[in-house]
């Protein structure tokens, strides 16, 4: 038997194609044709006979055709192509970078969240220094039905050899139930949000949830899983305010205008006449909710002017956040997201009455006559961290002569 | 052939005789002075050329026989069609008919449509080649192939090796998009427009024997005569010198990949914070993808602050072009044009202008424009601990680029290097560069995707950035963290016979291309 994982080609970068074949004897036999055999040819001929040793396949022969491939790429390819030889070999993981062991939170920022293609290696390299707020690696619509299998492996080694920069750490898995292979290869390794495609059903959610607590509670996961139910039907739009409410780990609904307004039978405007009802309710289910409502994507990278308008329309709707297909549109998303200038004032004042209130030991904010709950002071301190790390007001802020 | 090596004062080996000749190791920069005169051309006399200033002649082999070619001739083309070019494998189909051997072929820069020329170097027509080795022709000089051994030079240097008499010339060909019966020629119209023949200046003024071949003669006087007849022996009229698409693109792109633009727009944003670009600066920035981008940003932020430069010096192409016609840059000094629109402002603009090696490169003159400019924007394969850069090789040993203007352009106020910090694997900040073709004192940032290392020889630099959000880090670090996700590479296993060298502007040896384990 002849399988493979993995591309190669004159366009493929950063990746590998993997062959194997079985066999009775012989051992292990490795046929590498690497371009970057001369500084790497014997790391990756070791790495290939500790993976064949680790699967316990004495026997093989092995192809690899490699363009580059990271070490954690050519271990998901070489896993990918031993699992279709030998079913439950152990998983061959890379070890997981501290710098990616950070937690995330439901109320955090998600104005950007980039799509990464689950099994193209060479986009997440380096996804993470554009600075998205999310990075998605998707196995869903940007992977091939065959693929699927391989696209797992990648994925859960990207986990966790890619680093995030900070980003939250976000998988779209296949819509439900299909989804529920995605699973086992994405919670064990410190994702933060599950977004789920085409969701029209609040018991889906809950079935979901239900996996997920059990894969946890078997590799000791303590992190919460969060999801983001992606809406993408005129059921989903009509169900939306139940999705919202279907647990507590729905941290925002996203909506999806492709498949939306195929589903109406229609098609995508300019003016978004046709999503003006959806994307309405959606922002008003998740406000009843109190979770976020994230837009959908912006499908001209090349139009950032084209960006920039939608983002004032959506923001004036009420959505907190958009998804994007490339690092161009992340700045435009970010500045058109970003806190204007009263919403800046106003946390300003919350948080430097919250920090005096503490440093005189009172118990109680107030601004003015008002008293200020905590959570709205979180959000104050939120704004201006954003607001910092956006540049819109210096990290010296606290210090800085202001007019009151 | 067997030949001492010595250190040089890179702490790189290099050979004392190259092809037979005594070469100077490098002694650092601005040490070595020769003291001797320029190389001087025999006196020609009116009387043997004709008298009403015809010079055509029927033919390439025609002319290649009345200039006197023999075997063993140094014989020279240039690059300014880049793959485009026609002429010089119809120069050497010529030769090869003629039965001539062992020619040494100085092209300013070979491009992959010269890899026919392959045919001729295994057969005994070429010997060896000196000037830039690239695609297939690297490959065969790389792997040990050619018999003589190879040298590398800048556009400058190619200018001074061949004025100081270190590269003399018997016969130079010179294609010409435009040219007279008499000789003056121009890059500036014909179906093989591209812009400018600074390249061949030092050829035009040096040569034994000159001839311009061109497929668009005009009539007496052709004007502009960026080359002139007075030093022209024939010219020769063909069919083809050039393939228009390949020697100008008719659009030059910016980099589409967001890694990329994420580069230019930190390298930009350097530039911006520390006080380069200010009102009158003057910069230069490549036609690579990267390049174009930064100064793409750079219009952004001059038209922001308002901030005009006196000059850009080009590669010229539409991006810059347009920035002079918006008037945000007083003057273009033109090395090559890259594109239509550049090919276009020069014959149309007076403040386009074209230059040459000579006026831009020369290390032997009484000056030259590359050390006025306040910043350049240039290109790696590798830069190691002590910024020291190779622009030639691949970190596989194997030759894949020529120096081009790169280490003229070293002379800048500040040199920029915006690089990713890897390749497809191969990190490009390494512990040793395998080629030295750039000493690291001359190299001030290096700019990747993942962090900014400052020379710390450039102190200035150093406390301009401090307190801002650029985010600086050391050389050492950033080679760490490529390594980290690179893997350390395993020592690349070249051989240890020399197939060509590097020269330093000044003629000197800078460096040994070894040749590549097969």
């Amino acid at each position: 038997m002849i399988v493979q994982a993995g591309n190669a080609g004159k366009d493929i970068r950063s990746d590998c194609l993997v062959e194997m074949e079985s066999a009775d004897s012989g051992g292990i036999r490795i046929e590498l044709d690497s371009r970057v055999e001369r500084m790497y040819g014997a790391s990756i001929r070791k790495l290939v006979e500790e993976g064949m040793r680790y699967f316990g396949i004495s026997h093989a022969r092995i192809r690899v055709e490699d363009q580059g491939a990271l070490p954690f790429v050519i271990m998901a390819r070489l896993e990918a192509a031993a699992r279709q030889i030998k079913k439950d070999i152990p998983e061959f993981l890379p070890p997981m970078l501290k710098e990616n062991e950070y937690p995330s939170f439901p109320e955090r920022h998600r104005f950007s969240r980039l799509y990464l293609p689950g099994n193209t290696p060479k986009m997440m390299l380096n996804a993470g220094i554009h600075k998205p707020h999310g990075m998605i690696l998707d196995l869903e619509d940007s992977v091939a039905p065959a693929r699927k299998a391989e696209a797992r492996v990648l994925v859960r080694n990207a986990l966790r050899a890619v680093s995030f920069y900070g980003a939250e750490r976000m998988v779209r898995i296949n819509q439900w139930p299909a989804g529920r292979e995605d699973l086992p290869y994405v919670i064990p390794h410190r994702v933060h949000t599950l977004l789920v495609p085409k969701c029209e059903d609040p018991e889906q959610i809950m079935e979901l949830e239900a996996v997920v607590e059990t894969i946890k509670k078997d590799h000791g996961v303590k992190e919460p899983v969060f999801l983001m139910p992606i809406i993408e039907s005129a059921l989903g739009v009509e169900m939306a305010y139940r999705i919202a409410c279907s647990s507590k780990q729905v941290v925002a609904l996203a909506i999806g205008l492709e498949d939306y307004t195929a589903d109406l039978g229609t098609r995508r405007s300019d003016e978004g006449t046709e999503s003006f009802y959806a994307r309405s309710r959606l922002v008003n289910a998740c406000k009843a909710a109190r979770i976020q409502a994230i837009d959908s994507v912006f499908s001209d990278v090349a139009d950032t002017e084209g960006l920039a308008r939608t983002i004032e329309h959506s923001k004036q709707l009420g959505f907190e956040g958009m998804g994007c297909i490339h690092p161009r549109q992340i700045p435009v998303i970010h500045a058109g997201y970003a806190p204007g200038n009263e919403e800046i004032e106003k946390a300003r004042k919350i948080v430097l009455a919250y920090e005096e209130a503490e440093s005189k030991g009172l118990g109680v904010v107030s601004v003015g006559t008002k008293m200020i709950d905590p959570p709205v002071v979180k959000r104050a301190l939120r704004i201006m961290d954003l607001a910092v790390e956006m540049g819109i007001v210096s990290k010296e802020w606290r210090n800085e002569p202001h007019e009151d | 052939m067997k030949t001492d090596l010595v250190k040089n004062a890179a702490g790189r080996l290099v050979p004392v005789t190259v092809n037979g000749e005594p070469a100077v190791p490098y002694q650092g920069i601005g040490k070595y002075k020769p003291q001797k005169n320029k190389h001087a051309p025999r006196i020609a006399t009116c009387a043997d050329y004709p008298s009403d200033g015809n010079k055509l002649v029927p033919g390439l082999k025609e002319a290649l026989v009345r200039a006197g070619i023999r075997n063993g001739m140094t014989v020279s083309t240039h690059h300014h069609f880049r793959d485009g070019d026609l002429v010089a494998n119809q120069l050497f189909d010529a030769i090869h008919e003629l039965g001539i051997k062992d020619i040494r072929w100085v092209p300013s820069a070979s491009f992959p449509c010269h890899g026919y020329l392959i045919k001729y170097l295994e057969d005994g027509t070429i010997h060896h080649i000196e000037g830039s080795m690239n695609g297939p022709l690297g490959k065969f000089a790389s792997e040990g192939k050619m018999r003589g051994t190879g040298v590398l030079r800048s556009h400058g240097g190619r200018y001074q090796a061949i004025q100081d008499g270190e590269l003399k010339i018997d016969i130079a060909v010179i294609g010409a998009p435009a040219a007279d019966p008499f000789g003056n020629a121009n890059g500036l119209s014909g179906p093989s427009a591209c812009g400018l023949l600074g390249f061949a200046l030092a050829d035009s003024q040096y040569a034994d024997r000159v001839i311009v071949v061109t497929d668009n003669l005009v009539p007496f006087p052709c004007i502009p005569w960026q080359i002139q007849g007075n030093y022209v022996d024939y010219v020769v009229e063909v069919e083809h010198i050039g393939i228009p698409e390949k020697i100008v693109s008719g659009t030059t792109r910016i980099t589409k990949s967001p890694d990329r633009l994420y580069l230019a727009e930190l390298t930009a944003r350097f530039c911006d914070v520390t006080g380069i670009i200010r009102d009158g600066f003057s910069f230069q920035s490549g036609a690579g993808g990267t390049s174009l981008a930064v100064g793409e940003y750079f219009r952004q932020i001059m038209k922001e602050r308002g901030i005009k430069a006196r000059f850009a010096r080009g590669g010229s192409n539409k991006y810059l072009v347009s920035m002079l016609e918006e008037g945000l840059v007083d003057y273009i000094l033109d090395g090559q044009t890259f594109d239509l629109e550049g090919v276009r402002s020069m014959a149309e603009n007076p403040r386009h202008v074209w230059t040459s090696p000579f006026t831009s490169y020369n290390y032997h003159g009484k000056g030259n424009f590359a050390g006025m400019v306040d910043v350049v924007i240039l290109g790696a394969t590798e830069i190691d601990l002590e910024f020291n850069a190779n622009v030639v090789s691949h970190s596989d040993g194997y030759l894949l680029h020529g120096i081009g203007g790169w280490q003229n352009c070293l002379f800048s106020k500040t040199v920029i290097l915006p690089v990713p910090l890897f390749r497809d694997r191969v990190p490009v900040i390494r512990d040793r560069v395998t080629t030295l073709c750039g000493p690291g004192e001359m190299i001030d940032v290096v700019v990747t995707e993942r962090g900014i290392a400052i020379n710390p020889l450039r102190k200035d630099l150093l406390d301009k950035v401090k307190g801002t959000d650029l985010p600086i880090r050391t050389i050492a670090e950033l080679k760490e963290e490529a390594e980290a996700v690179c893997g350390v590479p395993e020592t690349s296993g070249v051989g240890d016979r020399v197939i060509a060298v590097v020269k330093w502007v000044d003629g000197t040896v800078l460096d040994s291309v070894w040749q590549v384990r097969t």
